[in-house]
């Protein structure tokens, strides 16, 4: 599970094949139909699907003579899952964060008020 | 309360980074981002975790130590040394923790910058290798210790 999370991550990383995944979510796709769209190479697009094939995120099966790719929601699931998880936990630091903020702020408010105080 | 959007990004292989917008202005970020008994507030993650120990040398060549503590009373340690200081604009610091999970030192570049008020803060974790950025999301993952600086580490998205 987590090294596949980790390939999954490595196959995201490139927007190209993110691209890819965005047309799959369409619908599924040959490798034909996608050189059109990205405007690369066939055997770039071909690279690109085997990685995305070896971390899980699309499968291909056959076809008569084509290989339609196929978009395979569970591994975005858990991506997203471990998302969630990491950003619930940077989210609840900055929401305190904000709420320090907040004190320095009303605490620099009350000085000039006094200061003001002070002059007048 | 709603909170204010987090955006998380992986700039290159080895980095990740991420950008929050807080309502102040930028040289009270910079403090609660620099002064122990601000960060004590806010860096400690999940309800039940603390940060007992919060020591801060802050100059140039300055090292700064933080240690967490679990409900449980396990503690885990990271300490780095800070390596450039432009207040309130920009703090750049390694970061490596006890047990070195990252494999090896991270270097950690935080800008801040103002607009009506408001501080955007961009910070941005450079691994030494790609190997060392998917240890920290394992290790971070495997045993769901919420310390939230080693979160911030192991931050790792779209």
């Amino acid at each position: 599970m987590q090294d596949h999370l980790s390939a999954t991550f490595a196959a995201l990383s490139d927007p190209t094949r993110r691209g890819i995944l965005a047309r799959l979510a369409d619908g599924d796709a040959t490798v034909n139909e996608l050189v059109e769209p990205f405007d690369l190479s066939q055997p770039t697009i071909s690279k690109h699907l085997k990685v995305l094939e070896r971390a899980g995120l699309i499968s291909r099966r056959r076809v008569a003579q084509s290989r339609p790719c196929h978009l395979e929601a569970r591994a975005l699931l858990e991506v997203d899952a471990w998302l969630h998880r990491y950003r619930k936990v940077l989210e609840a630091n900055f929401a305190r964060l904000d709420g320090v903020l907040d004190t320095l702020k009303s605490e620099r408010r009350e000085k000039q008020t006094g200061k003001r105080g002070k002059r007048t | 309360m709603s909170n204010k959007p987090l955006d998380i990004s992986r700039p290159s292989k080895l980095e990740l980074r991420w950008t929050r917008v807080f309502d102040a202005p930028r040289d009270l970020v910079f403090a609660a981002l620099t002064e122990p008994d601000l960060v004590k507030r806010w860096l400690t993650g999940p309800p039940g975790i603390t940060l007992p120990v919060c020591e801060i040398d802050f100059r140039v060549g300055g090292r700064f130590r933080y240690v967490w503590e679990m409900p449980d009373g396990t503690r885990m340690g990271m300490d780095g040394e800070y390596k450039e200081i432009t207040p309130p604009a920009k703090i750049v610091h390694t970061e490596l923790f006890d047990e070195d999970w990252t494999g090896g030192e991270t270097l950690v570049t935080t800008t801040l910058t103002e607009e009506d008020g408001q501080t955007r803060m961009t910070t941005t974790v450079r691994y030494s290798s790609e190997a060392a950025r998917d240890a920290a999301s394992k290790t971070g993952m495997a045993d769901g210790v919420a310390h939230s600086y080693a979160l911030l580490d192991t931050l790792l998205a779209e």
